[in-house]
């Protein structure tokens, strides 16, 4: 498959570029944190989205979708890193569609999938527990007992969790912490009782809660059909490439921005560009952010394409937008000199979005770590 | 289309399984054991030669050139499937030639048809083994100030100056020359681009050892050297413009070779080395260093693969050229720092049977050059800075 858009991806990248320019630029995104939004995103700019079918681009048309694939997705998440919009984008289309589209029952799906490509249900995947990303540190519990399972545990950095609607749960049905085997999803409505919401803002002024469960309660037919370890994986997976498209839109606009600036700055009576050891550091982004375009579009390729080493190219790209969107966000700061660390100035944005994607579905560190292991070291 | 794709790629693959002896497979270690052609240079085995010549009768020597220049006239996508199938069965190149990789597009572009006709055949035959004559003592970077001079006679021009750094200009028959042929202009638009045989009385190329012990580049010295006016490519003073494209072309092939001759054997050689406990390498400082050059390696390839789609969709940059000099050979100088840290003090020896002659610390000096010849990795960044994000000049 070749490594560039075809016209109708092409004209939905230009589509939801306008759109967000339109409806959510950098300084919509401002507003939610000056004015104290209780979402963390604006529901009309959302259900605008879901109107032009954001929402259900990995959705097949079967159940309502645009069945865009994950190429399509792909450019939604880069145009909106762009503009650092809020929205459940990665929280609901990413991440819980991607675990629905994989392990949801037949009837999970004829339930759900139509809901979601609607816009009307707002989801969040919750399973980390640590610090860091660990896909197999699983201590909550789900137990089964006649028609029901109670679940039992505490999820952190549950992106969106509290405007949830439903969570996929990632619970343990048997084995210890750290076992592979043993572990299942689960769909549970945020209304249960025990379950125990706290909103924690984050950085990048998104929103990313600690849920509590606490004997919660659902039928079992909310059970989803997790058949192996390999395919949360591969959730895993497909979660840290559409973030690598999102944070390949950031770095971009950063980078660009950062560019402008070096050529309207004027000190010494010419532009800061002209210094060389300010353009050789800008050369360098320039060649990191071809590097990165062509890790990510090969990634969402590989997802569509159904390829098998899809754990090694997600990490490959999820390390290396990690560490350009670092670099980019980092410098952007640096060249822009004190202004940079201004509220005023919106390259500070960036960064704050760089460091909370980074921490999404594992960091640096660990895709590189990863990776090696994969490789055979 | 596509199964006329699919049945070249069969009739491919198995003509090479056929055609391509045993010894002209596996890794080239080292560009000096291929086939250079030329006078002077003889085949180095029996092998080697009925590879070359069965290459050659096929028209795969330059596949994609024109068949009335000696190539075999592919398209594309027939030569991506040959290059495809000659990686995956390890055949060697049967001919390594600046003619093929540098002077070949250049002619292409600026030559008369009566120059192209002549001059890449004897590229594609392997008659003439040509050197690259741009470089002078006072002009490196600063390439548009060299100062050899051609003067015209009436009916030939008459050479004066020196070059250096010339690759192989002592195996050399024939050396293309960026020349000063005004002096009144802005010093871009003074220089012509001149084919000069080194057979010519006036000519001297004298060897300069290099940091690796071996001698592959010379002084070359023109000392009334008269050249034939037909010698001449594009038009006079215009030789700028060639020169610049003839540059892009080289990046992209110094920029490969890192990539092409490395893929396969840092992990194995760190691997070997250091050894792993429990699947993990037993260096977790070189770890990191393995791990980052070779995503970095991964993801090159990648941005290899997408150049060459959006230059099929139409969407070129030229100056991706620097990109790919800069990255490739800055990942190649990378590739050998790890292998020499791997190796340790056995990796430090230059002589001795037990350690292959110092074939690593050989290839380790040695590409320290590759950031610096076909433009430094600064000059890269400048044009980077310039040309394509329009940073300003002081
Ligand atoms: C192995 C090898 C093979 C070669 N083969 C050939 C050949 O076949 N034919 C040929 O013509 N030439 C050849 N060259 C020459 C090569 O192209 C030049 O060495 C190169 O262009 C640099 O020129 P220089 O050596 O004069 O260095 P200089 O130009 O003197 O550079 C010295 C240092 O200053 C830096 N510098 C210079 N200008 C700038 C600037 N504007 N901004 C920032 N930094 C700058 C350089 O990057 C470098 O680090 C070869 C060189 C090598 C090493």
């Amino acid at each position: 498959m070749a490594l560039v858009l075809n016209e109708e991806q092409a004209m939905l990248k230009e589509s939801v570029k306008d759109f967000l320019n339109m409806k959510s630029p950098i300084s919509a995104l401002r507003e939610l944190r000056d004015t104290n939004n209780p979402d963390g995103f604006d529901r009309s700019v959302w259900a605008e989205m879901a109107e032009l079918g954001l929402t259900g681009l990995n959705i097949s048309e079967e159940f309502g979708g645009l069945d865009f694939g994950y190429i399509g997705l792909g450019q939604a998440l880069e145009e909106a890193g762009r503009t650092l919009a809020a929205s459940p984008l990665v929280s609901t289309v990413l991440l819980s569609t991607t675990a629905i589209n994989l392990c949801g029952s037949d009837p999970q799906k004829a339930m759900l999938l139509p809901e979601l490509a609607e816009g009307n249900l707002i989801m969040s995947f919750a399973h980390e527990e640590k610090t860091h990303h660990n896909p197999t540190h699983v201590a909550t519990t789900a137990t089964l007992d006649g028609d029901f399972y109670t679940i039992n545990g505490s999820k952190t950095f549950v992106l969106d969790g509290h405007v949830a609607d439903k969570f996929v749960v990632v619970a343990r049905v048997s084995g210890a912490v750290n076992d592979k085997e043993g572990i299942q999803l689960f769909l549970v409505d945020s209304n249960r009782e025990g379950i125990k919401v706290n909103r924690t803002m984050m950085m990048d002024n998104r929103n990313a809660a600690k849920v509590n469960f606490s004997n919660t309660s659902i039928s079992k037919e909310n059970k989803m059909n997790l058949s192996c370890f390999e395919d949360l994986e591969k959730i895993y997976a497909i979660g840290a490439i559409g973030l690598a498209a999102e944070m390949l839109g950031s770095a971009q606009e950063c980078f660009e921005k950062t560019i402008a600036y070096l050529k309207e700055r004027q000190q010494f009576g010419v532009a800061i560009g002209s210094f060389q050891a300010l353009q050789h550091r800008a050369a360098k982004m320039f060649i990191d952010i071809e590097l990165s375009k062509s890790v990510v579009i090969k990634a969402l390729k590989a997802i569509d394409t159904n390829e098998n080493n899809l754990t090694e190219i997600a990490s490959l790209a999820k390390a290396k937008l990690g560490q350009t969107l670092k670099l980019v966000s980092n410098e952007g700061i640096q060249m822009h000199g004190g202004v940079g660390m201004t509220d005023d100035v919106e390259i500070g944005f960036f960064i704050k979005r760089a460091r909370v994607a980074q921490q999404t579905l594992g960091d640096y560190n660990y895709h590189l770590d990863r990776y090696a292991k994969l490789r055979g070291y | 289309m596509i199964d006329h794709l699919t049945e070249f790629r069969k009739e491919t693959s198995a003509w090479l399984e056929e055609n391509c002896p045993v010894s002209m497979r596996g890794q080239t270690k080292d560009i000096a054991e291929l086939y250079w052609g030329g006078r002077n240079s003889d085949f180095t085995s029996e092998d080697q030669k009925i590879w070359f010549k069965r290459m050659h009768d096929k028209g795969w020597i330059v596949p994609y050139w024109d068949k009335k220049y000696g190539g075999g006239g592919l398209s594309p996508l027939e030569n991506k499937i040959l290059a495809e199938e000659m990686t995956r069965l390890r055949c060697k190149q049967p001919l390594f030639s600046f003619g093929i990789s540098m002077l070949g597009p250049a002619l292409l572009k600026f030559a008369t048809e009566e120059q192209k006709g002549h001059y890449l055949k004897d590229i594609v035959d392997a008659k003439i083994r040509w050197c690259q004559g741009y470089s002078e003592p006072n002009a490196g970077s600063d390439l548009a100030g060299l100062q050899m001079k051609a003067v015209d006679k009436g009916d030939h021009y008459l050479i004066n100056g020196s070059k250096i750094w010339t690759s192989y200009g002592d195996n050399a028959d024939w050396i293309f020359c960026l020349v000063r042929t005004n002096t009144e202009v802005k010093k871009q638009e003074g220089i012509s681009f001149l084919l000069i045989d080194m057979n010519s009385e006036g000519v001297e190329a004298r060897p300069i050892q290099l940091i690796s012990g071996k001698s592959a580049f010379t002084e070359t010295f023109f000392d009334d050297v008269k050249v034939p006016k037909e010698n001449l490519v594009g038009e006079l003073n215009k030789g700028w413009t060639i020169a610049k494209y003839l540059l892009t072309h080289e990046r992209q092939m110094i920029g490969g070779i890192g990539e092409a001759d490395q893929k396969f054997s840092t992990r194995d050689v760190v691997v070997d080395a250091v050894g792993l406990h429990n699947g993990v390498l037993n260096d977790s400082i070189l770890r990191t260093e393995l791990v980052t050059h070779e995503m970095n390696l991964a993801i090159y390839d990648m941005t290899i693969e997408r150049a060459i789609d959006e230059a099929k969709a139409g969407n070129n940059s030229g100056a991706a050229s620097s990109l790919f000099k800069y990255f490739g050979t800055e990942l190649n100088v990378e590739a050998m720092e790890i292998i020499m840290t791997a190796g340790g003090m056995d990796e430090l020896a230059i002589e001795g049977e037990a350690t292959s002659n110092g074939f690593i610390a050989k290839r380790f000096l040695r590409s320290k050059g590759n950031t610096i010849e076909g433009g430094t990795s600064e000059i890269q960044l400048n044009i980077i800075s310039k040309n394509i994000l329009g940073l300003p000049s002081k």
